[in-house]
């Protein structure tokens, strides 16, 4: 009954108005609600895989290494979808690939050899983009755009989610694997490096997506803060990958609508209300949330 | 002995390099050194000064202003100025704090005094821009701006009066050529056709002063990054108002105007430029360049 009226009547509930307006007015809302769904659903369950290798902070470090070629795509083609993609995959996948076999067969860990090609990386970005004279370009480079999504970049982030997904369907076993137990993994099957390197190849994809729609600094967001909110609620693999998708759905969908109706910037917003449910789900979550700890006994009853 | 000798031929090596330069520094004729903040003063400067004066830009062709940030380079490039020219109005933020660090001598000169100024639009992102700086907008305040150069040329070089004086007088009769160009072409659009949605609030004076409404999606700044409630009250307003033009700056980010553009079937614009030049060869080279560009594409836009 209440949906026919609200059907019938121009004016629907103010609630449902408040929600529903935004993205049934304008096709940018609608768009950039398409990215950041794509972004969630490849994002999430890499960052839950990162976090469960403690390579949270890799995905940070990796963000950092896509901006040199992204630079390189700008400098060379100035604000091209196709240019800025391929640079920004070719510097991740080589700083990614160059820093696992560091790890691998020297001996240093994993996050110093990438704590330092990622310093390197970043220092070149900053220094290509400069080299331009122009340096305003930078910060929208490194800020993104999620109310412009054009039609090649919400294809570009829908292929890149699909792909993200169909691969880790496939590399699900060993990749679990690799998170538990490394050694006995390597001891049953060689699948270890090159797993690690896929996976490594889909962080760097998922970043390239994210920083067309956010930029480098934020797209790390959408990938770890629905993982470490979704680490709250249950201990269960498969759960924790559905739940930091539907975490960082939904932050998409309140930061879009905050941007909206507070004049907040929009990829900022987003990341903000992430980050709000991670500091929920820390407080109130049921796998070791604050207050769980502190009544141990409710836990035990329920 | 050794070291000491290394020393004594480097040192003679360094001066025998040295020499060559002195001499031909010193023949050449001694000019005004002179620094300007951005492209658009640079080019006032440079056409009052002439031969006499030499001038630095610190932000170059499309650069922005507004978020500069300043290099060492810039600080020995003060040092070494008579004369800083500085839009003023809190235009370059950055350049008060520049001038004390790098310890120049240099006398201040703020070009838009005495301007026409406007209020600056009621913005929460501006905080403390109370007037619109971009005042070069308005030719009659580029006349003012002028006036103010060739001023502070004359107190710091009084021997080049007759030069500067000359070099202004004429620069001002081909303003004012530009200011009856500007309007002639205004008054050839339709008054109802007259508004203009461009990405970046520097037009308030070029609207003041020829009566064409600009709407822009982003605060009085480049600062700020346009929220979705701004971009979709832009759309709104163009769906309104039925305007039929979207122009994009060369300081501002393409990728949002252009999905405005699509969504309201509004039509792109040429480029325009508002706070910076284009390169020397480009459509907006210089301040006339500039100016007379603008109006043509505006002109172009809304007359159809």
């Amino acid at each position: 009954m209440r949906m026919c009226a609200s059907a019938a009547l121009p004016e629907a509930p103010p609630v449902l108005d408040l929600a529903y307006t935004p993205f049934s007015e304008f096709d940018f809302m609608r768009r950039a609600l398409v990215g950041v769904i794509a972004i969630a659903l490849g994002g999430g369950p890499i960052g839950v895989f990162l976090m469960l290798r403690r390579m949270s902070l890799t995905g940070d470090a990796m963000a950092h290494a896509i901006l040199p070629g992204a630079a390189v795509g700008y400098l060379l083609a100035g604000l091209s979808l196709p240019a800025m993609t391929i640079g920004g995959l070719a510097a991740g996948v080589i700083v990614a690939m160059a820093a696992g076999l560091v790890s691998r067969f020297t001996s240093l860990k994993e996050d110093a050899s990438l704590a330092a090609f990622y310093l390197l990386s970043l220092a070149l970005g900053v220094t290509i983009v400069s080299l331009r004279g122009s340096n305003v370009d930078l910060l929208h480079v490194l800020f993104g755009t999620v109310l412009a999504l054009d039609d090649g970049t919400l294809l570009l982030l829908a292929s890149i989610s699909s792909l993200t997904v169909l691969a880790l369907a496939v590399l699900y076993r060993p990749l679990v694997l690799e998170c538990v137990d490394p050694v006995f993994l390597r001891s049953v099957s060689r699948a270890g490096t090159p797993t690690h390197l896929v996976f490594l190849g889909l962080v760097v994809m998922n970043l390239v997506g994210g920083f067309h729609a956010l930029g480098t600094l934020l797209a790390v967001g959408m990938m770890m803060l629905p993982a470490a909110a979704s680490r709250f609620w249950t201990s269960d693999i498969t759960m924790m990958m559905i739940a930091s998708i539907l975490i960082g759905i939904c932050s998409g969908i309140a930061g879009l609508l905050l941007s909206f109706h507070l004049e907040l910037p929009a990829g900022p917003a987003i990341i903000l209300s992430a980050g709000f449910v991670y500091v929920a789900s820390l407080l109130v979550g049921r796998e070791g949330g604050i207050l769980w700890l502190a009544w141990p006994g409710k836990h035990l009853e329920a | 002995m050794r070291t000491r000798r290394t020393a004594l031929s480097l040192l003679a090596g360094l001066l025998a390099l040295a020499c060559p330069l002195g001499p031909a520094a010193a023949q050449a004729p001694e000019k005004l050194k002179v620094v300007a903040t951005f492209s658009i003063l640079g080019d006032l400067v440079r056409h009052v000064g002439g031969e006499r004066v030499e001038v630095t830009t610190l932000v170059g062709p499309n650069g922005d202003a507004h978020v500069y940030s300043p290099t060492p380079a810039d600080g020995r490039r003060l040092s070494e100025a008579r004369i800083v020219f500085t839009n003023g109005l809190n235009f370059e933020g950055w350049i008060d704090r520049l001038i004390q660090s790098s310890g120049t001598r240099a006398v201040k000169a703020e070009a838009s005094k005495g301007a026409r100024l406007l209020e600056g639009e009621d913005n929460p992102h501006a905080h403390g821009h109370a007037i619109d700086p971009h005042a070069w907008q308005n030719i009659g305040n580029a006349k003012v701006y002028v006036a103010n150069i060739r001023d502070a040329l004359i107190s710091a070089d009084a021997s080049g009066r007759a030069a500067y004086e000359t070099n202004a007088g004429a620069y001002l009769a081909e303003l004012d050529s530009l200011e009856a160009e500007v309007k002639g072409l205004v008054a050839g659009i339709p008054a109802e056709r007259r508004r203009i949605i461009t990405s970046h609030d520097a037009f308030r004076y070029f609207g003041d002063a020829y009566g064409i409404a600009f709407v822009s999606p982003q605060g009085v700044s480049t600062d700020a990054e346009a929220s979705a409630k701004d971009v979709a009250r832009i759309i709104r307003q163009i769906r309104r108002e039925t305007i039929a033009a979207v122009f994009v700056e060369n300081v501002s980010d393409a990728r949002l105007m252009e999905r405005i553009a699509q969504e309201t079937g509004a039509r792109i614009g040429e480029r325009v430029y508002s706070d910076a030049l284009s390169e020397p060869g480009g459509p907006a080279g210089t301040y006339i360049d500039m100016m007379r560009h603008n109006i043509r594409a505006f002109s172009a836009a809304l007359s159809r």
